[in-house]
């Protein structure tokens, strides 16, 4: 007993002030990533050429990126010649709409909110049922981290529970493996309504590394009806989050990290 | 040598000719592999290829020889839909020869128990090994299931989603009470097609979707890929490169091992270990962020080397964390061997005996939890593992306790491998170009990850592509000893035991 009192006081506090203040994010960290498409050069195509998902097109409008389909890879980087794409430490990823995800020179359309009625009911007390699909346990294990006193999700009230009768809304990984297709459809009819679908990471949102291959659905969104879509392969827990906060409107004006 | 004959003999890491491979009869096939497993061998890989559509099927054989450091591949060609199981005589092949079955539509005559594994339409078009409409698609789950008889026998079915955020997939438990008899596992949920989209590779997909095969495991993976690329490259990673690797490898060890002895403390509710171990898998994650920028290694190994290096700042920085990481885990982990219900819990629970591991020819921590002292590491080391030994950990038991207490050996020395090789970081490159792959070659690379081996195998065609990729991740040995390890068990102990093996889905189901 006393060698657990000991070790307690030696693991100490450990829960991370996010978000009243900014968290401490790896040097290396690839967050959002910007292109400055200044700097490229007439008829180049290489980053284009060398995304594995095919994540940046390049027509006669510019240079598109879709943050559903980005690996949040080092290849784009390394084929472009004119160092014209790098990656901020913006772990802010998270938006509403599929669309939003589509970046042409804009600035990301982070996500709103919930409306009145959503926001009464799921703002202090969100349960979520997570679905993985198809997911190769790394969008799954920083779900999982979210509940370590780490980030220590529960202090906003957001907790993964074990039934489906007991969810607000289903969080779903992978990319939909057809295998799983069934289950997937049945955990969220299990929900009762009103009920939300959050898409979390690449494969979820389209497919990821798996696009187009037969055997997948290129992820959730021609399944359910996804209100929130949280980029990233997988995600960092940050992430995350940060998207379910904003989702609830807990990260408005006064309350967002500096 | 001796039940060999007709097999080629390969290092890890080493590309031959395909003509090397040496046509077998069936019965001399056979034979090889019955020989090769009754003195001490070990089924690494068996695998159906089919060289031309519509064609006959190959089949390979990979053996490990443990004691030399010599893989063994031998083939045989199919001259109809069937052939003679090998399971009666070698239950470790059994999961093999369900694969071969189900991707190629041959039927392993004689097999015990011979349904799908992961549910998808053959890829031979026109083909069943079961005989089903092949313009039907399979429905995962649909299959024969154990059933005991008995009055007062029941059926406890779980999943394919589960209680937890985990990976799906379903189990079903033949129970007297709350004894269980069989459990038995369906998997397949998760399929994906990595294998089958590999093939006509490499392309600039590939090394995104080895990363995700096992996304716990994108580390150990990766380099497996690699060093199969770069043997058919015949290109030499740089030492600094290797060390990168090795380093990695480690970290990806320390933070799943953390984690699953946080998780089996939570299984037994014992939450100040679960807590703290919990917080400390995401500082070894961290660490490999601080290498890399991704908490899965990902975008780290690459053919040739690695594509991060690190700085004088950032090793002492490493060290640093490590160091601090590593005392508290050892913190938090004594707890686990101080607590009498913890240990009540551990011990001699999901036993298997080391027999029964070796018949089932089980790989990594849950096999040196039987006393069984196979690394990869050390038998077949590749990288950086060539110059720098890590100790086996083995332990006797082979139950819940056997297979955490390996696990929290193992995290002593890896914090001492990573140690040591962040003090002598040797200089220079980290990565190297790589050519064209050998045309009509035949690589195996094995790699110890932190479930255990990973074997990948590369077959290129006349234009150096792939023309077959198999991968072998660690669970694909393992999941049947989890059923093992469930007999005679209660049933409220299937979490514990589970999470004692905490085995791949997606790593099976590919």
């Amino acid at each position: 007993m006393l060698q657990v009192s000991l070790a307690r006081l030696k693991q100490g506090h450990r829960t991370i002030a996010y978000p009243a203040q900014a968290p401490a994010l790896p040097e290396r960290f690839r967050g959002l990533p910007i292109v400055d498409t200044s700097k490229c050069p007439d008829g180049c195509d290489e980053c284009a050429e060398a995304c594995p998902t095919n994540a940046i097109t390049i027509d006669n409008q510019g240079l598109r990126l879709d943050l559903g389909r980005c690996l949040f890879c080092t290849d784009c980087m390394e084929a472009c010649p004119e160092g014209a794409i790098s990656y901020t430490r913006d772990y802010r990823l998270a938006t509403r709409q599929r669309n939003d995800l589509l970046l042409q020179a804009q600035t990301l359309k982070l996500a709103e909110a919930l409306d009145g009625t959503s926001r009464r009911l799921f703002g202090r007390s969100l349960k979520l049922r997570q679905v993985s699909a198809g997911g190769c346990n790394a969008c799954e294990a920083d779900l999982n981290v979210l509940g370590t006193v780490v980030f220590d999700m529960g202090r906003f009230g957001i907790q993964f529970v074990a039934s489906p009768r007991h969810a607000d809304g289903v969080v779903v990984t992978g990319p939909v493996s057809e295998n799983m297709r069934t289950a997937l459809l049945e955990t969220y009819a299990a929900v009762p309504a009103p009920k939300l679908v959050i898409a979390v990471g690449a494969c979820a949102i389209s497919g990821g590394p798996f696009v187009d291959n037969p055997e997948v659905h290129n992820g959730c969104g021609s399944l359910l009806p996804v209100d929130l879509y949280i980029p990233g392969c997988p995600p960092h827990p940050l992430t995350v989050l940060d998207g379910l906060l904003r989702l609830l409107g807990r990260l408005e004006e006064g309350r967002r990290p500096s | 040598m001796i039940g060999n004959n007709g097999f080629v003999t390969l290092r890890n890491g080493q590309a031959a000719a395909r003509t090397r491979v040496s046509e077998m009869s069936m019965a001399e096939f056979r034979d090889g592999i019955l020989d090769a497993v009754a003195s001490g061998q070990r089924v690494a890989a068996f695998f159906g290829h089919a060289p031309a559509a519509g064609g006959s099927v190959d089949l390979y054989g990979v053996l490990v020889d443990s004691a030399r450091a010599h893989l063994h591949v031998g083939k045989t060609t199919l001259e109809s839909d069937g052939f003679p199981s090998l399971t009666p005589e070698c239950p470790q092949v059994h999961l093999f020869e369900r694969e071969i079955g189900e991707q190629y539509g041959v039927c392993p005559e004689g097999h015990p128990w011979f349904k799908p594994v992961r549910f998808h339409a053959c890829y031979r078009p026109g083909h069943d090994a079961w005989g089903r409409n092949p313009d039907e698609a399979p429905v995962v789950g649909v299959t024969d299931y154990y059933r005991i008889g008995g009055e007062e026998i029941h059926e406890v079915a779980v999943g394919p989603v589960h209680a937890g955020v985990i990976e799906p997939g379903h189990f079903r438990f033949q129970c007297h009470g709350e004894q269980v008899f069989h459990l038995e596992m369906a998997l397949g949920y998760q399929h994906r097609g990595a294998e089958r989209t590999l093939v006509g590779g490499p392309t600039k997909r590939t090394i995104h979707t080895i990363e995700t095969v096992a996304g716990d495991t994108s580390v150990g993976h990766a380099t497996a890929f690699c060093q199969a690329v770069e043997g058919l490259a015949g290109s030499q990673v740089p030492i600094r490169g290797d060390v990168l690797r090795g380093i990695a490898l480690e970290l990806e060890r320390l933070a799943n091992h953390t984690g699953d002895l946080g998780a089996l403390a939570g299984d037994v509710g014992y939450l100040p270990a679960a807590s703290y171990c919990g917080r400390l898998r995401g500082d070894f994650l961290n660490l490999t962020a601080l290498l890399c920028g991704s908490r899965f290694g990902r975008s780290l190994v690459r053919p040739g080397g690695v594509v991060f290096d690190l700085d004088r700042e950032q090793k002492q920085q490493c060290l640093e964390r490590l160091e601090a990481a590593y005392r508290d885990v050892e913190n938090a982990v004594n707890l686990l061997w101080n607590s009498a219900s913890v240990q009540a819990r551990f011990d001699g629970t999901g036993a298997i005996a080391r027999e029964v591991c070796i018949a089932l020819g089980m790989v990594g921590p849950a096999a040196r939890a039987c006393g069984v002292e196979q690394d990869a590491r050390q038998d077949f080391p590749s990288g950086i593992f060539r110059f720098a030994q890590v100790p086996v950990s083995t332990w006797t038991t082979g139950d819940v306790f056997a297979r955490a207490y390996v696990r929290w050996l193992e995290i002593q020395r890896s914090v001492a491998f990573i140690r040591e090789q962040l003090r002598a970081l040797p200089d220079g490159p980290i990565r190297t170009g790589v050519g064209a792959l050998k045309p009509e070659h035949l690589v195996v690379a094995l790699v110890e990850g932190w479930r255990g081996e990973i074997c990948h195998i590369a077959l290129t065609d006349a234009q150096g592509r792939f023309c077959r990729y198999k991968i072998v991740d660690p669970s694909f040995h393992n999941w049947t000893g989890l059923a093992m390890a469930l007999r005679d068990q209660q049933i409220s102990d299937f979490p514990l035991c589970n999470k004692s093996f905490n085995l791949s889905y997606c790593g099976h189901d590919l």
